[in-house]
């Protein structure tokens, strides 16, 4: 089988996997998703309408208001949030809610993330050793 | 991570559960982050409030108190703990909404129940309760060098580039696991490194208005994201409300914590020391091209002409922009079809009632209201679909929160929309 290995340093520990949900535009917390459903508002983002309840979200980073991590936090509390982070920019936003996401999470990868992930993609995560295996979709 | 002794104290316990749990928040934090060390501060500003309707159903839900719902919401810890007094200076930001104004905002009486509770709780802790986005209009002002822990990203950003004190972009965890043990991660922009400018932005047209510097923070913020734009150029000095909705804009489109302004700002005397001999990463024009570009984007929501609400206040309203308002409004009336509500913290409030601005607000059918915004209350008059504001983070923020339409514009041109219902704004 087809499978990519990613390496890099873990944020938040922990083992997960699930299909995954790639966007290219940074993430706004407060006044950028429902928190109650992990779907997407923000006015002219790309994954407008879609939820990342149970996805590998893989994005750039955070963007916006400092109500970041409490969204991300309200949607681990309604059983929305995203299965793993994979992300490139390191912020506080960003960490304080992976953290409080209670989610694997990773950064810093030897090879660009968004380039190798595409949606739809099979992904572990082993945040704890920093490896993300990905399969990818059949074509 | 490496602790000093006091914050190796805490985590094991010694001050009791909640200032432990504080503790292990900002530990895990930091370690996420990388940050080698935590450092003091002695300037906290955060929200806490659980008048939000998915904190109400939780505690709800889980019978519990309000201890419970800082434990969850503010420590991460899902075992309710008894909240102590807070250990350095910390401030509430703003509320979720103006039980002055119940009737306007629609307002159960149990979620004003909740919310005086709240209150309570808060001034038992030894918060300020200043319920506004922008502390450093009401007394928080901190000083160049002055390592706080803020939440509020137009604050953030303010007081990081317009005063020079230093502070990354908390969340209403690490501000909650602040307040108790007054420690945040080194980390960001308490580092000198981490303030240099990354992004030139050579600025060749004038900036005038508020709403003018709210399009060039949209466009300069949507370009560099989370890095440090250095504007030059500007010709004329911005003032506090100027360079608020410049802040509020960029940390909307974009992540942005920090900016110099040549000349202007604190840590930005010269372009040399802006870039402290750092790399220009890339040079972005600001001509009228963009100007309008910008104009376009936060214009993006908007195509009903008849307005039936004006929201101004975001962030809160300065007392020279109350000022401003009431110069405008004077002689005129608010439109039988439309809504002005303007929001200030509720210590400018008190000063415009002395002024007699507010009797001028209210004399002609608008409200001055204190501790919310629409977007961060989610309260607009009864039935509003099209909105008009003079900044333009409300306009990125309004229409995803409340599914209505949002015109942005200049202040003048609002208050011609409060008063005639129509939307006749355009880029002069």
């Amino acid at each position: 089988m087809n499978t990519i290995v990613l390496r890099g340093r873990k944020v938040v520990g922990g083992c997960a996997e699930g299909e995954a949900l790639v966007t290219r535009d940074r993430i706004s917390g407060w006044g950028g998703l429902d928190p109650r459903t992990g779907t997407i508002i923000e006015t002219r983002h790309e994954l407008r309408g879609q939820s990342f309840k149970g996805k590998v979200l893989v994005f750039p980073g955070a963007k916006g208001s400092s109500g970041w991590s409490s969204q991300f936090h309200v949607a681990r509390l309604a059983g929305v949030a995203p299965a793993a982070m994979l992300f490139n920019e390191m912020t506080t936003k960003i960490a304080l809610g992976a953290v409080v996401t209670h989610a694997p999470a990773i950064t810093d990868f030897d090879q660009d993330p968004l380039d190798v992930i595409e949606t739809g993609d099979w992904v572990r995560v082993d945040a704890d050793n920093g490896v993300v295996e990905i399969t990818k979709r059949s074509t | 991570m490496k602790l000093a002794a006091d914050e190796q104290a805490m985590l094991d316990g010694k001050e009791g559960p909640a200032r432990q749990k504080a503790m292990d928040l900002l530990v895990r934090y930091g370690e996420a982050l990388g940050a080698a060390r935590l450092i003091d501060t002695n300037n906290v500003c955060g929200t806490m409030g659980a008048t939000m309707p998915f904190v109400r159903a939780w505690a709800e839900k889980h019978g519990a108190g309000i201890d419970a719902v800082f434990s969850e919401f503010s420590l991460d810890s899902a075992e309710a703990l008894e909240i102590p007094k807070v250990k350095v200076f910390s401030c509430h930001l703003q509320q979720g909404m103006d039980p002055a104004h119940a009737e306007q905002q629609a307002l159960a009486p149990e979620a004003v129940k909740i919310y005086r509770e709240g209150e309570a709780f808060f001034s038992r802790l030894g918060v300020q309760l200043m319920n506004t986005c922008t502390p450093y209009l009401v007394g928080n002002v901190p000083v160049k060098g002055e390592h706080c822990a803020w939440m509020e990203s137009s604050a953030v950003i303010y007081i990081n580039s317009v005063l020079g004190a230093r502070t990354n972009a908390e969340g209403r965890e690490s501000a909650g696991a602040a307040m108790l043990t007054g420690k945040i991660p080194y980390w960001g922009y308490h580092l000198d490194e981490n303030r240099l400018g990354s992004h030139l932005v050579e600025v060749e047209i004038d900036v005038r208005s508020t709403a003018d510097w709210g399009l060039l923070g949209y466009y300069v913020g949507e370009i560099v994201q989370e890095r440090v734009p250095v504007l030059n150029g500007i010709r004329q000095v911005p003032n506090l409300a100027r360079l608020k909705h410049f802040g509020a804009a960029a940390s909307s489109s974009g992540g942005v914590e920090m900016y110099h302004i040549v000349g202007v700002t604190p840590e930005a005397r010269t372009l040399e020391e802006a870039f402290g001999g750092g790399r220009v990463r890339a040079t972005i024009k600001y001509g009228e091209a963009e100007r309008r570009l910008a104009y376009e984007r936060v214009n993006t929501t908007a195509t009903d002409r008849a307005v039936d609400y004006v929201m101004l206040g975001c962030p809160h309203y300065s007392i020279e922009q109350i000022w401003e308002v009431c110069q405008l409004l004077e002689g005129h009336r608010v439109h039988e079809n439309c809504s002005l509500w303007i929001f200030t913290p509720k210590l400018v409030r008190d000063l415009a009632d002395r002024n007699g601005y507010t009797k001028i607000i209210e004399e002609a059918g608008g409200y001055l209201m204190t501790d919310t915004c629409s977007s961060v209350g989610r309260v607009v008059p009864k039935g509003a679909r099209v909105a008009a504001v003079d900044s333009a983070k409300q306009a990125h923020y309004l229409p995803a929160i409340m599914g209505i339409q949002a015109w942005f514009g200049t202040t003048a041109e609002c208050i011609e929309a409060a008063t005639t219902g129509r939307w006749s704004g355009e880029l002069r």
